[in-house]
């Protein structure tokens, strides 16, 4: 029943799509006021996908198998929470939350542009709606999530158990929120830029979205890491893979995007730069989600490979950008009136400097994203790119981006110059003499470790500094940026501190070295509702005589039929020790991996606290 | 001969396609260097010479072979034309199995041993990496 009302109300939502456009259409012509039906059909479209969606929820709530969503993704005896949270699960359920959320953010869009113009949003609006009309077809056509089955199956086919987490539950509406905010942004900057109307004015209002889906997009990815640290058993949390790079390439644009809005509110120069970062910004989100849903890339994120789905999503695609690019060429028109001179010292040098950094960035992730998939097109040459590319080509351009992230918000709009700054010069010899300290005595790559920690170090004081004296005050900036020191600095100790066991032991046996000793005490046996739990206790003694005790599980899953390793993890301010267990098939052996994994929880406290940044500047009244 | 605002510009210019040139250079060749080539026990057999790069294997962990100490974990990897054996110490991933599809990244010891530094995991029982998948469709 549920998913009856679920689906009528959804195709009733999508030919209100039309009814918007005919209105918004009239209005755009005499154009004084806003046409309240517009508003009232706007909210009418969102509560009618709002009663689809929770249509579907409820379906999956009474494990209602006569929908094939529910089939596919359901399970009787899978919690209520993981049956409410498979509701999104999957791709048509995602793909109904997306939808979800689009109408959502037209609607706040609408309610929240009062001040601007009023064919500024009926155009914006035009935009969003054909976006809208676009996930409308794709849903209906090849992704439904109200197919009937007949006969009803007795029972579902059950939910991937390593999505049947907390942290994933919620990771996909809030990456939702970010990707879809996004398209508000593009919408937007084609419109300003169909009626000439780039502004100071709009720069700020834009902002806000820019910086909304900027904060979602961030603890979105964020969700999916600190997911993959402890469910997938490698103790790490970031692996290069395709997926992952698809969301970090739309974050790097808005990331990008938030400092050149603030040179444009400011001295409005770079317009065509905001618009071109505004298009890349919610395309690469779209080619993101083509690439992870066409089965191109396979991943936890490939549910169901259809070719048809792909190949509808690149034609959106194509058709999104080929839009945009005619906009953008025939109606941009440049303002010669405004001084656009740059000097070299001045802080729209530096973030202008940083941008192309972060450029290379994107453009390095997307090579290493999209060559492999391009060779095997070409040539049906399988290869992939590994972690190794990646850090070749980033980590050393990140010196000269810290550095200009420590020394650009220090100075002036237009013009500055640096003098009587003598504490730049001395935080830099205490950042230098520190790093020297640290890397000394290590096995690594003097020259280059040396000069990164140094760097961060730098921009790691500086913007300490700054908080407490306060002088400027941006603190928004300032807390961002000492986040993102804190973040590569937690990275690079992480990374060379690591420490690592991987052995095979039986059932009171152990493993003994110089520095560490392990010793599987027993295994413990105990059914829970959806599983079989297997607890391991280890005693671990490190080379100072200290005992803990630790206990991995591993969930044997009834339906499907999966084995998953539950990794234990515990934490403290300076380091994780983390330790999975995992059965090897017929054998008596279970294979141990044990870290020590120092400054973990930093990484995830620099990643809020860059966020906390995000939103102080979103709160802040201008 | 040119106003200070033409060579401005032209330095300008240059500096862009220096810096882009030498971007696509280092992206290019990076990409050559750290590329891991995917192959099947039978093209290992056929090659000519071995590779000493790092490669990946993929294929079905032959029935039967696996077998394990505190140290490492020996199996075979089969295409069911041709296999290899592979020595592995690390952690194996959840799905991990007899006669389930695996791929192993590492280095050739010779033409019959794989020493390899990871197994990849499989994120579900249905899932298969699209190199085994077609590896197995050749067949």
């Amino acid at each position: 029943m549920s998913s009856i009302i679920g689906f009528y109300s959804l195709v009733l939502s999508s030919s209100l799509s039309f009814l918007i456009i005919f209105f918004s259409i009239k209005n755009f012509r005499n154009s004084k006021t806003l046409d309240k039906r517009i508003i009232s059909l706007s909210f009418l479209q969102f509560f009618l996908v709002l009663i689809s969606f929770l249509g579907l929820i409820i379906s999956f709530i009474n494990s209602d198998f006569s929908n094939e969503t529910v089939f596919n993704h359901s399970h009787t005896t899978k919690p209520l929470f993981y049956k409410i949270s498979g509701t999104w699960g999957n791709h048509e359920g995602s793909l109904l939350l997306w939808l979800l959320v689009l109408t959502l953010f037209i609607f706040l869009f609408i309610i929240k542009s009062r001040q601007q113009s009023t064919q500024y949003r009926i155009l914006t609006l035009l935009f969003q709606q054909v976006i809208i009309i676009g996930f409308f077809v794709f849903l209906l056509k090849t992704s439904s999530p109200f197919n009937y089955i007949f006969p009803v199956p007795e029972e579902g086919l059950g939910l991937n158990p390593i999505l049947q987490d907390p942290a994933l539950a919620i990771h996909p509406p809030i990456l939702y929120l970010g990707y879809v905010g996004s398209s508000i942004i593009f919408s937007s900057a084609l419109s300003a830029v169909s009626l000439n109307y780039i502004t100071k004015e709009w720069a700020s209002h834009i902002k806000q979205w820019v910086l909304l889906s900027w904060i979602f997009l961030t603890l979105g990815i964020l969700l999916g890491s600190i997911w993959a640290y402890y469910e997938l058993g490698w103790g790490g949390f970031w692996f290069w893979d395709p997926v992952e790079n698809v969301s970090l390439m739309p974050w790097l644009a808005l990331t990008t995007l938030i400092h050149c809005i603030l040179v444009l509110e400011k001295r409005l120069i770079l317009t065509s730069w905001v618009v071109v970062l505004s298009i890349s910004t919610f395309t690469l989100s779209m080619c993101g989600t083509f690439l992870v849903r066409s089965g191109i890339l396979n991943s936890v994120h490939t549910f169901a490979n259809d070719p048809e789905r792909g190949l509808f999503i690149l034609i959106f695609l194509f058709t999104l950008i080929f839009l945009s690019l005619f906009i953008f060429f025939f109606f941009h028109k440049k303002n010669n009136k405004i001084d656009n001179s740059i000097f070299l010292f001045s802080k729209e040098t530096s973030i202008i400097i940083n941008n192309w950094f972060m450029m290379y960035f994107l453009s390095v992730i997307l090579i290493g994203t999209v060559y492999p998939i391009f060779l095997d097109v070409i040539s049906s040459q399988k290869i992939s790119v590994g972690p190794p590319f990646y850090n070749k080509l980033i980590i050393p351009f990140l010196i000269p981006f810290l550095f200009a992230m420590t020394i650009g918000p220090k100075l002036k709009w237009i013009k500055s110059d640096i003098k009587d700054k003598i504490y730049l010069f001395l935080f830099f010899l205490i950042s230098l003499f520190i790093s020297i300290l640290i890397v000394k005595n290590l096995k690594i790559n003097f020259l280059l470790n040396t000069i990164l920690i140094t760097f961060s170090f730098y921009l790691f004081f500086i913007t300490l500094r700054d908080f407490f004296i306060r002088k400027n005050k941006n603190l928004s900036q300032i807390i961002a940026h000492f986040g993102f020191s804190l973040f590569i600095l937690s990275i690079l100790f992480n990374n060379i501190f690591t420490t690592e066991i991987i052995t095979n032991l039986k059932v009171g046996e152990s493993f003994v070295s110089e520095k560490i000793n392990i010793k599987f005490e027993n295994l413990s046996q105990t059914q829970k509702q959806n599983y079989k739990s297997f607890i391991g206790k280890f005693t671990i003694e490190n080379d100072k005589g200290n005992l803990e005790i630790m206990e991995p599980e591993l969930r044997i899953y009834n339906q499907p039929n999966i084995t998953t390793s539950e990794a234990d993890i515990k934490t403290n301010l300076l380091s994780d020790r983390f330790i999975t267990m995992n059965i090897v098939q017929s054998q008596d052996y279970f294979n141990i991996r044990y870290q020590i994994k120092p400054f973990m929880i930093w990484i995830w406290l620099s990643v809020l606290l860059i966020t906390t940044g995000g939103f102080l500047r979103l709160t802040k009244k201008i | 001969m040119y106003g200070r605002k033409v060579k401005l510009r032209f330095i300008f210019i240059l500096l862009i396609f220096t810096t882009l040139a030498l971007s696509i250079y280092l992206i290019l060749k990076s990409l050559e260097e750290n590329v891991i080539y995917f192959q099947s026990p039978s093209e290992i057999k056929d090659v000519a010479e071995l590779e000493r790069k790092k490669i990946r294997i993929g294929g079905m962990v032959k029935k039967d072979s696996l077998s394990m100490n505190i140290n490492e974990i020996n199996f075979i990897i089969t295409d069911f034309k041709n296999e290899i054996n592979v020595i592995y110490s690390g952690a194996v991933p959840n799905l991990f199995e007899e006669g389930k599809g695996v791929v192993a990244e590492g280095f050739l010891k010779d033409r019959n041993f794989f020493l390899a530094s990871k197994i990849l995991a499989k994120h579900d029982e249905n899932y298969m990496p699209p190199e085994v998948k077609a590896a197995l469709e050749e067949k």
